[in-house]
């Protein structure tokens, strides 16, 4: 795991990467390369990219929830446009947008 | 597993408890029983040769598991329930609930084995909707088991594409005014919806509030009425 950990801001606008790693990953494919907004910090935890493989108590990383417009992830989305989706990303996944 | 509070969980481990039932023959808690005449599934057989190894190489003993099975067995949709209507009636309480639902939980000697807790409450400008869409995370210890529909991979792929026809299909119709938020418990949360306290409820009981809030409602699934 990388040593340096990114912070973000509460309302800060971050891209969901796509980092293409293999394993037990918690980012799902159809979110990735979205723009959202931090919704909510949640905290440190432990990966689960380490954890899943019985590496436990390595350093924690920070959590985050972005909000995302539904019409940002699906161009087609057949419901109004202040619908929207709330999903948990580890910070290593995020970037500023 | 763990005696004490721990992740869940569902993402890390594995445990025989939250396989998915791709067979038809999902009976939740308990993965197989010795009067059980259908044959065990792949996982099922899996599950039980590695308890069986846990077990007998000393790194866990029965006991621990049995003891475990009876904390799982503990949350049930009442527990949730009765969290919602103490809300209802009591704001200072929802303040608390919103801010630390564990604690909230353990104020009405709910045992909660989820490391994270939220509670989301709906209001008359956003209506909230849960949905795992990697596997099955659902707080267990307030809603118990989560019902077939809520693993299906039907759901797990609906709920973030058409909520508002999923919604529709469980007889919710979401004005257009009114923001769809869903929320996917991908990762370390597990969150329970606090539905609007349906009109025609003043003057209930606690009681009789916690019999009118059903599951589905605490997933965000299911309009509440007052009868």
């Amino acid at each position: 795991m990388s040593p340096e950990v990114s912070r973000f801001q509460l309302g800060e606008r971050v891209r969901i990467l796509d980092l293409g790693k293999p394993g037990h990953v918690r980012t799902p494919l159809y979110i990735r390369n979205k723009i959202g907004v931090i919704d909510h910090v949640c905290g440190d935890f432990e990966s689960p990219e380490e954890r899943a493989y019985g590496r436990l108590n390595g350093p924690r990383i920070p959590l985050y929830r972005v909000r995302i417009m539904q019409h940002e992830i699906w161009p087609d989305y057949a419901g109004p446009k202040q619908d929207s989706l709330v999903i948990e990303i580890y910070s290593h996944w995020l970037q500023r947008a | 597993m763990t005696p004490h509070e721990d992740h869940d969980d569902h993402h890390h481990d594995h445990h025989g408890h939250d396989h998915h039932h791709h067979d038809g023959h999902g009976h939740a808690p308990h993965p197989a029983r010795e009067d059980d005449d259908v044959e065990l599934t792949y996982e099922e057989a899996r599950f039980l040769a590695l308890k069986a190894m846990l077990v007998e190489t000393g790194l866990i003993t029965a006991d621990e598991v049995m003891r475990r099975l009876a904390v799982n067995d503990l949350g049930s949709p009442h527990q949730g329930a009765r969290m919602v209507a103490r809300a209802w009636l009591d704001p200072a309480f929802k303040e608390r609930m919103l801010a630390n639902p564990k604690a909230a939980a353990r104020e009405l000697d709910i045992a909660v084995t989820e490391a994270e807790l939220m509670v989301i409450e709906n209001t008359p400008e956003t209506h909230n909707l849960v949905v795992c869409t990697l596997c099955s995370c659902y707080p267990r210890s307030l809603l118990g088991e989560p019902p077939a529909w809520y693993v299906s991979k039907a759901y797990r792929s609906r709920a973030v594409r058409e909520p508002r026809k999923v919604l529709r299909e469980f007889g919710m119709d979401v004005p257009d005014s009114v923001e769809v938020r869903v929320h996917d418990s991908n990762a370390d949360l597990r969150y329970m919806i606090m539905p609007l306290r349906p009109p025609g409820t003043e003057g209930m009981s606690e009681e009789q509030l916690v019999a009118l809030i059903s599951r589905d409602s605490l997933v965000g699934a299911a309009p509440l009425s007052a009868s």
